[in-house]
């Protein structure tokens, strides 16, 4: 039990790590992204291959994993740089489609639809399963926290101005002198390059990864933490992340109490917790558990002692 | 300084310019006028380049810049404001004006991420430029609220601060005080010719006749997507044609 809790610590951490990811595309710079999967798979079978056939070590593996991801995003970004919201999320849903594909059929690299198994975890061997879980968590919890001050470096800068003034209106950040273009493409590739971070550390976590794990759903959960936390706030995207695996797992729990129903129907049920969530957050919340901050100041302002503070939303 | 030869700009069928020959010379505010559909809009619309000329020539200061993008445009110092006002409703004023300074470093990734000294500096001058530039425009109390939330007129003010970051050699303005309420025209007025005695080189779109006699040393009349005829505010008024094209034929 000790162990599944912890698991479930580091599923929530590595989501918490995707919603972060899809923050800076979506949150600061508006960019739809529907493929949020295929740069997770990027980076999984990036690090899974590498660390597998050349023993590189698992860090490197993993970073290797998220640059992939991030170039594979950039040019994502440049095939649908004509595009924007429905339009672009449904090219973005295809690419991640066409990898999972790609994955599934090329079994020369990927091995199909077998999967890659036996993927090094550090220090698994040396450890009883428990410690591996905690190593793991601590892990994921520091890579979390650096990506977290990472963002927010982003957000509270004249980069993160220039993505949220994207959001507004790309015509005239061009007018105001920047390419708007090559912005997107910082956003998308630096977005992507977080989540192929995070589909790094879950194969080396969980030793096994297959093309049916990266399913359209799971781009959906992301984008769901992200929605109930908070779109535009880096910590709304961590919590939002806890939130949605706790209501995902925990209701595994309270399925058995519900009398009359049979297992799938409890399956299903979970869904419907979810999907129960989402409706009550956006009724009365629809900024999100913890919203977008009113302002971001790089350095406070002179002649406002409390700047950036002194009108709060909330 | 601007100099425009033969453009023209076709909306499928409609040629909303139809060969614009024009040059604007340094210094002073220049009056853009002509009827709804004159095609003044979309003259400021090439200029920038947010759109493409069909054929034509533009050159700024000496260089062609037709077929260059916006941003690059903005960076030669020709920059524009929206006839109706654009920008971005989820920044506050500051940071609207924020964004439109130029040579930040902090808008790359590295120096966002370690907030490096040459960022957080060029950040400083950009903060005191940007409350210059809001007292001028009488901005400073809203500067922390939404862009959203300014009135039609604060708007239109912020639309001219914003350009004013950018130290422009040219701004042109569409319509800067339509629907902004006369004290207010007033104060954009002297705010504009006091831009414009800083050397700063204005081309404004306007329709009020008052303000263009006051404000404009010369004229320049469009219609029907092509350069009508320019001059001095009376020697274009007491134009025939333009008083049928424009101003209503007197009986």
């Amino acid at each position: 039990m000790e162990i599944y809790i912890i698991s479930m610590c580091v599923v929530a951490g590595i989501y918490a790590v995707m919603a972060l990811g899809l923050n800076v595309m979506w949150g600061m710079a508006g960019l739809v992204n529907l493929g949020l999967v295929g740069s997770a798979a990027a980076g999984a079978y990036t690090s899974a291959i590498l660390t597998k056939t050349f023993a590189i070590p698992i860090p490197l593996g993993i970073m290797a994993g998220a640059i992939v991801a991030a170039a594979v995003g950039a040019v994502l970004s440049l095939v649908t740089r004509r595009l924007k919201e429905h339009y672009l999320a449904i090219v973005t849903l295809g690419f991640a489609e066409t990898i999972r594909i790609v994955a599934s059929n090329e079994i020369w690299l990927t091995n199909g639809t077998d999967g890659i198994s036996g993927i090094a975890g550090p220090f698994r061997a040396d450890l009883t399963p428990f410690q591996y879980n905690l190593v793991y968590l601590g892990i994921v919890l520091l890579v979390l926290l650096g990506l977290y001050v990472c963002c927010q470096r982003i957000s509270y800068s004249p980069l993160g101005r220039v993505l949220r003034a994207v959001r507004d209106d790309d015509m005239v950040v061009s007018v105001a002198g920047k390419n708007a273009q090559s912005f997107k493409l910082k956003a998308f590739s630096i977005g992507s390059g977080i989540i192929g971070l995070a589909g790094g550390l879950y194969a080396h976590y969980t030793s096994f990864i297959s093309p049916d794990l990266f399913v359209p759903l799971l781009t959906l959960y992301v984008k769901l933490s992200l929605l109930v936390g908070g779109v535009g706030n880096n910590r709304g995207a961590v919590v939002g992340a806890a939130l949605i695996i706790l209501i995902l797992e925990g209701s595994r729990f309270v399925v058995p109490f519900i009398p009359y129903i049979s297992p799938a129907q409890g399956a299903a049920i979970r869904e419907l917790f979810l999907s129960a969530t989402l409706l009550i957050v956006l009724r009365f919340r629809v900024t999100g558990l913890i919203p977008e901050p009113h302002d971001h100041p790089v350095i406070p302002r002179p002649g406002t002692a409390t700047a950036g503070t002194s009108i709060k939303a909330f | 300084m601007l100099e425009i030869s033969g453009v023209t700009r076709n909306f499928g069928g409609v040629h909303a310019l139809s060969g614009v020959d024009l040059t604007v010379a340094k210094g002073g505010i220049v009056g853009m006028i002509g009827p709804n559909g004159a095609g003044k809009t979309t003259l400021f619309n090439c200029i920038s380049g947010v759109l493409p000329v069909s054929s034509g020539e533009i050159r700024f200061q000496g260089t062609r810049i037709d077929g260059m993008r916006p941003d690059e445009i903005s960076g030669r110092g020709l920059v524009r404001s929206f006839q109706i006002a654009r920008g971005f409703p989820r920044l506050t004023v500051f940071e609207s004006l924020m964004l439109y300074g130029t040579d930040q470093p902090g808008e790359g990734l590295i120096q966002s991420l370690m907030r490096g000294k040459a960022s957080i500096d060029r950040e400083k001058q950009l903060i005191d430029k940007a409350l210059g530039i809001a007292e001028r425009l009488r901005l400073s109390h809203v500067l922390d609220n939404k862009a959203s939330d300014l009135s039609g007129g604060q708007k239109k003010l912020l639309e001219i601060g914003r350009a004013m970051m950018r130290d422009p050699a040219m701004l042109l303005l569409d319509e800067p005080m339509a629907g902004v309420n006369p004290s207010l025209v007033r104060e954009i007025g002297e705010r504009l010719v006091t831009i414009a005695s800083e050397g700063v080189t204005i081309v404004l779109i306007e329709h009020q006749m008052d303000l263009i006699s006051r404000l404009c040393d010369h004229v320049i009349v469009m219609a029907d997507g092509k350069k009508m005829i320019e001059g001095t505010f009376d020697f274009v008024a007491g134009n025939k044609d333009v008083q049928n094209a424009y101003m209503g034929s007197r009986k």
